[in-house]
């Protein structure tokens, strides 16, 4: 039990400590790395709640994917850190404003849980016990059946995100030759090669 | 504190005392690895290979470990300091860390955790950290154009070595590396499922940029790749943690698809000898065949390698979970059904 | 199956290994470090650049196809981390979840026509 909450408080500490360094870190490649120790603390947090999966998700998507196209944006565009500075000031009341209102917010919804205790006991699908199910499969068993329209509303957010990558950003260059392997595996010697019938003394 | 000792100071030391068994025998055998890929190589070009540094040049890993230790670690100018130090030590650590739920034999693992196959899913996918950060830090071309390839390509064949694992998972009903391999008592996964097989392990060759994917090394273009930069321990650590990563992949490749610890056939002579065994030998099958390909097969250009990983392996290995998924549940065949 | 207590204990031997690993390859630079003589020259210690002098800032802008592919990837990422869990609990949702993953699967799969044929997939 010790050991447990021993991990707790050096997971959250990090996670805590490392969002700060995000803020904070003067080169955003430092940022997104310290997003990503955030991310892989966050991990350890769920495996101590016992959701294995969505710490396994959380660092397969998350920092194995997300924080990939992070750090590809970061270092293409290779932003000029003193331009970016000269607006922190006049920005500055933006920001304070936006972090109230989510604290606000954040404070609302513990508030909310905390004040309806019994709320808790009406969650429609509770979590079976751990020791008769796993984690994944209890998810599994709702996921597609009970949330079906959640599920194929993120399938659909799925695909509206990859039309919209590629008409974002691609860009169909003119006068490329591509490689066509069908073609060139359906290409006969009869079309290359020709023989000629060449009349003798008079040449080609 | 006697009793503080007892209760866990014992079960820490077994801890420690099994991850020393597996990490210990790792970093030898991935040291002989490279020995084994110059043999064989030397082999399929009628050399003779290293064979002065001890008998049959034996000693050559011992020599080439005692030569980069003492050899200047050199830190380039321009580069990131701690992101240019941290890349190798990450390399290293995943290499690693993920043998921690590697059975290698029936009850003998260090984790035995209940998601191990998403776990080792997941350091494989951070694998490609070491890379984009080695790239980045060094600050200079060639390894910054190397990561970015490179990275390119290991995020290109990771999903389709996501889907197949799905498929693997789909028939056991399982994430646990033990209940998969029990799963191949009756036949090895590689039968049924030979097309995924196929494409795992060529996944299994470009994520970790072996040849005939090696074009984030590729000499002739881009020297060294992402780690042109490094000298010393600091390339060592790559070298190594590259070379693990390798026999990782061979071990994945065991456990989903040859049986992992089990005999060929359950019958007398072949089932005498202890399933670990079965496992070094079908890692080391695994292990010379990475190396075989290298001997035999030339580089593959970018644009191919990219058409191999979205236009051929990711439409297969997709329709292959589809296929799976429906034979499984039209012959009422799905495991753990009820 | 297990309790909560022994699901956490079987993940202690990962972070000890971590550590483990971590410190050792750390022990393994310093130890370089500290044994081999350091003698860095400006030459020495410059960018490698074949021959002639670095120029220009290595970090520079690239194709923004490197940016499409790590789109593509955390897209079907994303569809092998949703199939995950259905794969385990195949057996126990019944036809309808077989057929919710099939529509979904094939959602995306429109997606991965429409990317093919917009020639998002070649590389030039």
């Amino acid at each position: 039990m010790i050991l447990q909450a021993i991990a707790f408080y050096l997971f959250a500490g990090v996670t805590v400590a490392s969002a700060v360094m995000v803020v904070f870190a003067r080169n955003p490649v430092h940022s997104v790395l310290f997003l990503i120790l955030a991310f892989f603390n966050a991990a350890g947090l769920f495996v101590l709640l016992g959701a294995e999966f969505i710490a396994m998700i959380l660092v397969i998507v998350y920092v194995g994917a997300v924080a990939v196209l992070f750090l590809f944006v970061v270092m293409m565009l290779n932003i000029d850190f003193k331009a970016m500075r000269e607006g922190f000031v006049s920005n500055a009341p933006i920001g304070v404003i936006i972090g109230f209102i989510l604290i606000v917010e954040l404070l609302l919804l513990v508030g909310g849980w905390t004040i309806q205790a019994p709320a808790i006991g009406a969650i429609a699908t509770p979590i079976p016990p751990i020791n008769e199910v796993t984690n994944t499969e209890a998810l599994g068993h709702v996921l597609y059946t009970k949330y079906i329209y959640l599920f194929q509303a993120a399938g659909m957010i799925l695909l509206l995100a990859m039309v919209g990558a590629i008409v974002l950003t691609h860009r169909t260059r003119p006068g490329i030759k591509r490689q066509v392997i069908a073609d060139q595996i359906a290409k006969g010697h009869m079309d290359t090669v020709s023989v000629q019938k060449v009349p003798s003394r008079s040449g080609v | 504190m006697q009793e503080l000792i007892m209760t866990y100071g014992i079960p820490l030391a077994i801890i420690v005392a099994k991850i020393l068994a597996i990490m210990l025998p790792l970093t030898i055998t991935v040291a002989f690895y490279t020995y084994a890929e110059r043999k064989v190589i030397a082999a399929a070009q009628m050399r003779r290979g290293p064979n002065v540094v001890g008998p049959f040049g034996l000693l050559q890993p011992i020599a080439d470990a005692v030569k980069l230790l003492f050899k200047e670690t050199i830190l380039p100018s321009k580069a990131n300091i701690i992101v240019f130090l941290f890349a190798p030590i990450l390399t290293f650590t995943l290499a690693m860390v993920a043998w921690a739920v590697i059975p290698v034999n029936e009850g003998w693992v260090i984790a035995d955790i209940n998601v191990g196959i998403l776990y080792l899913f997941a350091i494989s996918s951070l694998g490609v950290y070491g890379v984009i950060m080695s790239g980045w830090a060094s600050n200079s071309k060639y390894p910054f154009l190397g990561a970015l390839r490179s990275a390119a390509q290991m995020v290109s064949y990771e999903v389709s070595m996501g889907f197949v694992i799905v498929t693997v998972i789909i028939c056991v009903g399982s994430f646990n590396l033990t209940d998969i391999v029990l799963a191949q008592k009756s036949v090895w996964f590689c039968i049924p499922l030979l097309p995924m097989f196929v494409v795992f392990f060529i996944s299994a060759l470009a994520e970790t940029n072996r040849t005939p994917f090696d074009l984030p090394e590729g000499e002739s273009e881009l020297v060294g790749g992402y780690f042109t930069e490094y000298s010393s321990m600091t390339f060592a650590l790559f070298f190594l943690g590259e070379y693990a990563n390798m026999l990782l992949m061979c071990a994945m490749t065991t456990l989903l698809f040859l049986g992992g610890w089990l005999p060929p056939l359950d019958i007398a002579p072949f089932n005498w000898v202890p399933g670990i065994v079965w496992f070094l030998l079908k890692v080391g099958f695994l292990a010379f065949v990475f190396l075989w390909v290298r001997a035999t097969l030339p580089r593959y250009r970018y644009d191919q390698l990219m058409r191999l990983g979205w236009k051929v392996f990711l439409p297969l290995s997709l329709f292959w979970v589809v296929a799976t998924a429906g034979f499984l549940v039209y012959f009422d065949m799905v495991p753990n059904a009820g | 199956m297990q309790d909560l207590n022994g699901l956490l204990l079987g993940y202690l031997p990962i972070v000890i290994f971590l550590g483990i690993a971590l410190g050792f390859a750390t022990v393994m630079i310093v130890a370089a470090y500290l044994l081999a003589p350091q003698r860095p020259d400006s030459e020495k210690i410059s960018a490698y650049e074949c021959g002639f002098e670095a120029f220009d800032d290595a970090r520079s802008r690239f194709d923004v196809r490197f940016y499409l592919v790590a789109i593509l990837f955390i897209i079907f990422d994303l569809e092998v981390a949703f199939l995950f869990p259905w794969a385990v609990a195949l057996g126990k949702i019944g036809m309808l979840g077989f057929w919710s993953m099939m529509l979904f699967l094939g959602l995306l799969t429109i997606g991965f026509v429409y990317e093919w044929k917009k020639g998002a997939l070649d590389w030039e």
